[in-house]
C-alpha cells in the first residue's frame, strides 16, 4: 500500500512539474524570463559575450570543451591543495593524483562515480567549492547541449545554435539554483545535516561506546546532487545515510528532484518545437520503460535473497539485505532504479546486495543509455538520438526520405545518430574486457565467477554512461580503475554530447518540410513503439552477451529466475 | 520461391527495351551464378562494408578450418562463404536483367553510315563515328539515323519502335515541338535534313546502355544514409563479439574463433547489406520495365517524396480529345437546326472534334452524313479566324470560339442574338468547350465538347491523396472550365490559363514551402519548368531540350506514368526499411541460439537459455549460420520485385510492415532455425 501510495504521489508531482518546470524552462531557455536580469547582465559582461551573439554549433562545443576542461583542472587543484585550503576541520591531506583526476572527471562528467569515502578524505571546501560547483555546472552543461538539439528542431535554415555562455548562465540562476535552495530548506527542515562545525563524539553511556559522527554541508548538497543528477553524496553510503536522508519523505524528495528536469524537459521540447504532443510523446517512450523496469526490479525485491533462503530463512518483506528499514524493499528499487534510469547513481540500498535480477534492473537501466528519463539534458538528447534511428527506419517504411518534425533524416544525421548511438557500447565493452584481462583489473573486484564479472561491468558501465552509481564490492581507488574510470567517463560524455550538439547545428541548418498525410508522424503510439524497440534493441542486443555471463548465469545458477 | 519462376514481371504490353523478362530469366541466372563468383574480388567486397565483414569472416574461420578440421568448422567456413556468394548473386540477378536490356540496345546501334551534307550543300559519306556536334546530316527512305539531332528541314514519319516498343510511325518535322530524332531510329518516309546535337558516346542510347547496365550507379542519398547505420550497426558488434574472449577468459572457458566469426555474421545486418545494391538496382530496373528512363536514381528516390504533383490536363486526366455532346439552340431555333448546320460545318472536319460532331447529330437526329459536293469548299481551321467551315456556293457555314465567330457575323451585318452569351458561359462552367453555330449572318446555337477525363483516374487521385500528396491540374482552359474538370477529375488544384511563367512560378512556390514537385512536359516552353521540378519526366514525343532539362523521360509519352513512378520510389524506400527491419529484427533469435552454445562449457546453466532445445551446441550455431544465408536467397525475389506498395495513410502502411517484418523478423527465425536443426539431426549430421 505505502509503495502504491509513493508511486501515486511521484505520478501525481511529477506530472506538474512536467507540465509547468517544462513550460518554464522553455521560456527561460528562449530567453523570456529576465527576472534576474541584473545577475546576467555583469556576467554576460565579464564573459565578454551577450544573448544577441549566437554560437555556430562548432563555436558551441569548443565553449563548452573549454569550459569543462577549465572545470577538470580547477577541480584537481582543489583537491591536490586541500590540506592548504580553509574550511578543513578534519585535516585532510591532499587527494592522490589519479583519485583527484577521477573524482574531477567524475563530477564534471555529471557522473559522481567516487573512489573515495567523502566523510573520511574530503575537506568541507573540497566539498562545496569544488564537487558541488561542479554538480551545479555540469547539470547546466548537459540542459544546455539538450536545448542545442531541440533548437535544432525548432529553427529553420539557421547557422547558429544559441549562446553556451549565456545558456548555462540561465540555466544556473533560473533553474537549477532556485529549485535546489528550496529543496536544501526542506530536506534540512526534515533534519538532513548541515553544517560546517565538524565532527561531533557521541558518548553512548548504555553502552558505554564513544562514537564519532562525522557531519557537514551534506543537505543542501543533496539537493543539488538529486537535482542535476548527479548522485554524489557527501557521505560514502550516499543516500542511505540517515543524516542525509532521514525520513520516508526526504527518500521522497529525492527521488523526485531527480525525476523531475528529465521529464520536464520533453515538455520543454514539445513546447519550443511547436507541439507539445511531440513531448507527450517522448515522455511516453521514458515512462513505458522507466515503468516496466520499476515494476520488475521491485517485483524482484519483493522475493526472498536465494542465497538466504538456500539458508530456510524466509523473510515476509522480501529482500531486506543491504536496505534502510526505513525505506523498505520496494522503494529501496524504486530509488536504485530511478538513479539508474536517470544518470544520477544515487543509492539508498545496496545493489550490491539486491537479488540478481534485482541487480539486473539498475544494471540494464544504464545499458540502454539512461534515457528514460536519463540525465538532465542528457536524458533527452541521447533519447532524440535514438528517435532519430527510429525515425529513420520508420520512414523508409513507409516510402518517404525520413523526416522528424520536418526535418530530413539523411547521411550527416545517421553519421552523427550512429556514433552518438554507438561510442556508449563500445567504450563500456572494450574496456570491461580491457579490466578483465588485466591482472591489476582482475584484482578489482571482491567476489569471483559472474558476480565478480558482474561488479567490474557494472562498475565501467556506470561510468561510461555517466551514472556514478556502484555495485559496490568493487575496488576502484587502484590507479588502474581511477584512470580507465577517468576514460570511460570522458568518452561517455563528450563522445555522445558532442555529436549531439552536431546534430543541432546540422538539422538547424536545414529547411522544414511541410507535413502531410504521407509523412511519418512522430507523435503517436506507432513512433513511441519503435523508439522503444530502437532502445531496447540497441542496448539489448550489444549488452546481451556480457549480461548473460553476469546477472544471467548467475541467476541461473539458482535454477529458476525469481 | 518456385511460385514466383518465370513470372513475367512487365506491365502487359511494354516490350522495346524493356522486354519482359521471368524473375529467374534461364540465361540471366546462369551468368549470375557466374558474377556471384567473380565479385568475390575483396576490392569490390570493400564498398559494401557489411559483406566485407563476412567476407573477413569466412577467411579466417577457413584458416581456423584449416587449423583444427571438423566437419562443423568446415561446415560454417562453407556457409560462411555461401553467404557472401548468395549476396553477390543477388546483386548479379539484379544487374543481369539491365545487362540484358543494354545487350539489346548495342546490337541497335549498329554502325552505320552517315550521309555529311558539306556547306557547299553536296554530300559525302561518312562513318556515323566520325560525326560531331553540328554536323548537318540527309536521311531519306529506310536510312537509320546516325545520331541524336533535329530535324532542321523536311518532316518524316520514323520508326521508333526500337526505343519505345511502340510499333506505330511517329510524325517528326523541322519547328516545333516534334522535331527532335534519336539515334538508331529509322525513317520511313520523305527526305530530312538533321542537326546533330549529340557527340559520339552521349547520344540517348549510349545513355539508356549506361543507365541500365547500372555502369554509373551512383548511391542515392536515403542509400547512403542507410548505408551509414549499417556500417554503424556492423562496427558496433565487432567489439561485442570481441570482448567475449576476455569475458570468457575470466570465467575460465574459452570460446572458438569459429563460433564467435559465426556469431558475428549473424549479428550483422546481412541480410539488408545483402540485397542493398540489388535493391537499388531493381528499382530503375522496375523503371525501366514500364518504360521510363531515370537520368539518376536521386530522381527515382525523389518521386517518393513528392508532395505535389503537376499534371496536364490533356492526356493525363482527360482523354486528348474532346467529344461532342450537346447542341444548345438559341432563341428562335430548335435543337436539330443547330445539329443539321454543326454536321454539314463539319463533314470535311477530318479532326477527331468534327468527326464526333457528325455522329452525335446522327445519333441524335438521325441525320446522316452528306456527301460533299464539288462546290463545297471547305474552310479549315486558322489560328487568326478561329474558326472552320463550309462554304456552299453562297451560303457560308462557320463554327469556332464564341467571340470570332460573333465578330464574322457582325462584319456580315447580323447581329447576336441575346441569350448566347448565357449559353456559352454555361457550357464554359461545365467544363466543356462551347462551339458556336452560324449560318452566314445567322447564329443557330452552340455545340457542347466535352473534355472525357479517364476512367479511373478519381481514384488513382484518391490515393495520391491518402498518401499525403498534392494533385495540381495544369491547363490552357479559362478558369471556369478548368475549375469543372478539376471537379469531375478530384484533383486538388488547378492553375488555369497556364503560361510557361505561371508554370514555373507554381513550382517554385511549392518549393518555397519545402515541398518536392514532379511534373511532366514536352515542348521547349517546358524545360525551364521541368529543370525546376525535383522530378521532371520528360515525354519522349518531346523536344531535346525538354529531355535534356528533365530528369526522366518516358518512352511511352503517357503522362500518367507520373504516378506509378511515384508509387516505384516509394517501394524503393519501403523495400529497403523493411528488410532493414526484418534483418535486426532476426537478430533476437541468432542470439538465443549461439550464446547458450558459446559458452555451455564455462556455463552449462545457460543451457535454460536455449528456448529452442536446439540439438547440441554444434548444430545450434550451424543452423544459425545456415538460417543467416539461406534467408539472403530466399529474399532475393522480394527484393527485385519490391514489397507489395498499397496506397494508405503512412499510419497504415506503417503498421503493415513493422507487422510483417518487425514482428515477422522476431518469429521467423526461432522457427526455422528450429527447423533447420531439426533437418541437420535428421541428416545425421550431429
Amino acid at each position: 500500500m505505502g509503495f502504491f501510495l509513493t508511486i501515486l504521489t511521484l505520478v501525481v508531482t511529477l506530472g506538474l512539474a512536467w507540465r509547468y518546470l517544462g513550460s518554464y524552462m522553455a521560456a527561460v531557455f528562449e530567453g523570456r524570463v529576465h527576472f534576474l536580469g541584473f545577475v546576467e547582465r555583469p556576467i554576460y559582461r565579464m564573459l565578454g559575450t551577450s544573448p544577441e551573439q549566437e554560437q555556430t554549433w562548432k563555436r558551441y562545443a569548443g565553449a563548452m570543451i573549454i569550459f569543462s576542461a577549465v572545470s577538470i583542472a580547477f577541480t584537481y587543484v582543489i583537491l591536490r591543495i586541500q590540506g592548504s585550503l580553509p574550511f578543513n576541520p578534519q585535516h585532510f591531506g591532499a587527494v592522490g593524483p589519479a583519485l583527484s583526476f577521477n573524482t574531477a572527471t567524475s563530477f564534471v562528467t555529471n557522473t559522481n562515480w567516487q573512489n573515495y569515502g567523502g566523510e573520511t578524505s574530503m575537506s568541507y571546501f573540497s566539498q562545496m567549492g569544488a564537487l558541488t560547483v561542479q554538480q551545479f555546472v555540469s547539470a547546466a552543461v548537459g540542459i544546455a547541449a539538450a536545448i542545442v538539439l531541440v533548437r535544432g528542431f525548432s529553427r529553420r535554415k539557421s547557422p547558429t545554435i544559441g549562446n553556451f555562455w549565456v545558456d548555462i548562465t540561465r540555466c544556473l540562476f533560473y533553474v537549477l539554483l532556485p529549485i535546489s535552495f528550496i529543496a536544501g530548506i526542506v530536506l534540512v527542515g526534515q533534519g538532513a545535516v548541515d553544517t560546517l562545525a565538524g565532527t561531533t563524539t557521541f558518548h553512548d553511556a548504555l553502552n558505554g561506546v564513544t562514537q564519532t559522527i562525522a557531519r557537514g554541508p551534506a543537505g543542501f548538497m543533496g539537493s543539488i546532487m538529486q537535482l542535476g543528477t548527479n548522485g554524489g553524496g557527501f557521505f560514502n553510503v550516499d543516500l542511505a545515510h540517515p543524516l542525509e536522508n532521514p525520513t520516508g519523505l526526504t527518500n521522497l524528495l529525492y527521488i523526485w528532484l531527480t525525476l523531475s528536469i528529465p521529464f520536464a524537459l520533453t515538455y520543454t521540447f514539445g513546447k519550443m518545437v511547436g507541439s507539445i504532443r511531440h513531448g507527450v510523446a517522448l515522455l511516453a517512450v521514458m515512462v513505458i520503460i522507466f515503468g516496466v523496469w520499476v515494476g520488475f526490479t521491485a517485483n524482484a525485491e519483493h522475493q526472498n535473497n536465494p542465497a538466504v533462503a538456500a539458508a530456510h530463512v524466509y523473510s515476509p518483506v522480501g529482500n531486506m539485505e543491504g536496505k534502510e528499514v526505513r525505506f523498505g524493499d520496494t522503494t529501496s528499487a524504486l530509488f536504485n532504479v530511478s538513479m539508474t534510469q536517470t544518470s544520477d547513481g544515487a543509492v539508498d540500498s545496496a545493489t550490491d546486495s539486491f537479488n540478481p535480477m534485482g541487480g539486473f534492473g539498475p544494471l540494464s537501466g544504464m545499458m540502454l543509455g539512461e534515457v528514460t528519463p536519463g540525465g538532465t539534458g542528457s536524458g533527452l538528447y541521447t533519447l532524440l538520438i535514438y528517435a532519430i534511428i527510429a525515425v529513420f527506419i520508420g520512414g523508409l517504411m513507409i516510402g518517404r526520405t525520413p523526416e522528424f518534425l520536418g526535418k530530413k533524416i539523411q547521411a550527416r544525421e545517421i553519421k552523427l545518430a550512429g556514433l552518438g548511438a554507438l561510442v556508449m557500447p563500445i567504450t563500456v565493452l572494450v574496456l570491461t574486457g580491457l579490466a578483465v584481462s588485466l591482472a591489476v583489473g582482475r584484482a578489482g573486484p571482491l567476489n569471483v565467477g559472474p558476480h565478480g564479472f558482474s561488479e567490474i561491468l557494472y562498475g565501467l558501465t556506470s561510468q561510461g554512461n555517466n551514472n556514478g552509481s556502484a555495485m559496490a564490492g568493487l575496488t576502484g581507488n587502484t590507479s588502474f580503475y581511477n584512470i580507465i574510470g577517468a576514460i570511460d567517463m570522458l568518452i561517455g560524455r563528450f563522445g555522445i554530447m558532442i555529436p549531439a550538439l552536431a546534430l543541432g547545428g546540422v538539422l538547424a541548418a536545414k529547411d522544414v518540410v511541410p507535413e502531410s498525410l504521407g509523412t511519418f508522424r512522430t507523435d503517436n503510439g506507432m513512433f513511441v513503439g519503435l523508439t522503444i524497440g530502437v532502445i531496447l534493441i540497441i542496448g539489448g542486443l550489444t549488452f546481451f552477451p556480457a549480461v548473460s555471463l553476469g546477472p544471467i548465469v548467475e541467476q541461473l545458477s539458482h535454477l529458476r529466475f525469481f | 520461391m518456385t511460385t514466383v519462376m518465370n513470372q513475367p514481371t512487365a506491365e502487359p504490353g511494354a516490350h522495346g527495351v524493356a522486354q519482359a523478362r521471368g524473375l529467374f530469366d534461364g540465361p540471366i541466372m546462369r551468368q549470375a551464378l557466374k558474377d556471384s563468383l567473380t565479385k568475390l574480388d575483396p576490392r569490390l567486397q570493400v564498398k559494401n562494408p557489411v559483406m566485407f565483414v563476412v567476407l573477413v569472416g569466412s577467411v579466417i574461420s577457413l584458416f581456423e578450418a584449416f587449423a583444427h578440421p571438423s566437419t562443423f568448422t568446415w561446415s560454417i567456413t562453407i556457409w560462411l562463404f555461401l553467404t557472401v556468394i548468395f549476396a553477390n548473386f543477388a546483386e548479379a540477378m539484379a544487374e543481369g536483367r539491365g545487362k540484358a536490356q543494354a545487350e539489346t540496345l548495342r546490337k541497335m546501334r549498329s554502325e552505320t553510315e552517315a550521309r555529311r551534307l558539306r556547306p557547299d550543300g553536296t554530300e559525302e559519306l561518312v562513318p556515323a563515328a566520325s560525326l560531331s556536334k553540328g554536323d548537318l546530316v540527309v536521311c531519306e527512305v529506310n536510312d537509320v539515323i546516325p545520331s541524336d539531332g533535329e530535324i532542321v528541314e523536311g518532316i518524316a514519319s520514323v520508326d521508333e519502335s526500337a526505343i519505345t516498343g511502340e510499333s506505330a510511325p511517329v510524325i517528326r518535322e523541322s519547328g516545333g515541338d516534334r522535331s527532335a530524332v534519336t539515334g538508331g531510329t529509322k525513317v520511313l518516309s520523305d527526305r530530312i535534313v538533321v542537326r546533330i546535337t549529340a557527340e559520339r558516346g552521349h547520344t540517348f542510347i549510349d545513355r539508356m546502355i549506361s543507365l541500365v547496365e547500372g555502369a554509373n550507379r551512383q548511391k542515392t542519398p536515403n542509400e547512403i544514409a542507410l548505408t551509414i547505420l549499417l556500417a554503424v550497426l556492423t562496427i558496433v558488434f565487432i567489439p561485442v563479439v570481441v570482448t567475449l574472449v576476455p569475458f570468457a577468459n575470466f570465467a575460465h572457458g574459452s570460446v572458438s574463433v569459429v563460433v564467435l566469426v559465426a556469431l558475428l555474421v549473424c549479428l550483422i545486418p546481412t541480410t539488408i547489406g545483402a540485397l542493398l545494391s540489388a535493391i537499388g538496382i531493381a528499382g530503375m530496373d522496375r523503371l525501366v520495365q514500364r518504360n521510363v528512363l531515370a537520368m539518376s536514381g536521386r530522381a527515382v528516390e525523389a518521386a517518393g517524396d513528392v508532395q505535389t504533383l503537376l499534371l496536364d490536363k490533356t492526356g493525363t486526366i482527360t482523354l486528348g480529345n474532346r467529344m461532342a455532346s450537346n447542341f444548345y439552340p438559341v432563341v428562335g431555333h430548335s435543337e436539330q437546326e443547330v445539329a443539321d448546320v454543326a454536321q454539314l460545318a463539319s463533314l470535311a472536319d477530318e479532326t477527331p472534334e468534327g468527326r464526333s460532331i457528325v455522329v452525335l447529330a446522327k445519333e441524335l437526329f438521325d441525320i446522316r452524313g452528306r456527301s460533299l459536293e464539288a462546290d463545297h469548299v471547305f474552310v479549315p481551321f486558322t489560328a487568326t479566324t478561329r474558326m472552320s467551315g463550309l462554304d456552299m456556293g453562297e451560303r457560308q457555314i462557320r463554327k469556332g470560339a464564341g467571340e470570332s465567330v460573333k465578330r464574322w457575323v457582325s462584319e456580315l451585318g447580323g447581329t447576336p442574338p441575346s441569350d448566347l452569351d448565357e449559353i456559352v458561359e454555361r457550357v464554359s462552367r461545365a467544363g466543356s468547350t462551347p462551339l458556336v453555330v452560324a449560318d452566314g449572318a445567322v447564329i443557330l446555337g452552340v455545340i457542347e465538347l466535352k473534355d472525357v477525363v479517364k476512367q479511373g483516374i478519381r481514384e488513382k487521385f484518391d490515393e495520391m491523396r491518402q498518401l499525403g500528396i498534392r494533385t495540381v491540374m495544369i491547363t490552357g482552359d479559362n478558369p471556369l472550365t478548368a475549375a469543372a474538370i478539376a471537379q469531375e477529375a478530384g484533383v486538388d488544384d488547378f492553375l488555369a490559363e497556364a503560361t510557361p511563367e505561371a508554370k514555373m512560378a507554381l513550382i517554385k512556390k511549392e518549393q518555397e514551402g519545402g515541398k518536392l514537385v514532379a511534373m511532366t512536359g514536352d515542348g521547349t516552353n517546358d524545360a525551364p519548368a521541368l529543370a525546376q521540378a525535383d522530378v521532371g519526366v520528360a515525354m519522349n514525343t518531346g523536344t531535346t531540350a525538354a529531355k535534356e532539362a528533365g530528369n526522366m523521360v518516358d518512352l511511352d509519352s503517357n503522362p500518367t506514368k507520373l504516378l506509378d513512378i511515384v508509387e516505384i520510389g516509394k517501394q524503393l524506400l519501403i523495400t529497403r526499411g523493411s528488410l532493414t527491419t526484418f534483418s535486426i529484427a532476426n537478430d533476437i533469435a541468432k542470439y538465443f541460439a549461439i550464446i547458450p552454445a558459446l559458452f555451455v562449457v564455462a556455463y552449462p546453466q545457460l543451457h535454460s537459455l536455449n528456448i529452442m532445445r536446439l540439438h547440441s551446441p554444434e548444430s545450434a550455431v550451424l543452423s544459425a549460420v545456415i538460417f543467416n544465408a539461406l534467408v539472403i536467397v530466399a529474399l532475393i525475389p522480394l527484393a527485385l520485385r519490391g514489397v507489395k506498395f498499397r496506397a494508405a495513410n503512412s499510419a497504415a502502411i506503417l503498421r503493415r510492415n513493422v507487422l510483417i517484418y518487425g514482428v515477422g523478423g522476431i518469429i521467423i527465425p526461432f522457427i526455422f532455425i528450429k527447423l533447420i536443426d531439426l533437418v541437420l539431426v535428421a541428416l545425421h549430421a550431429y
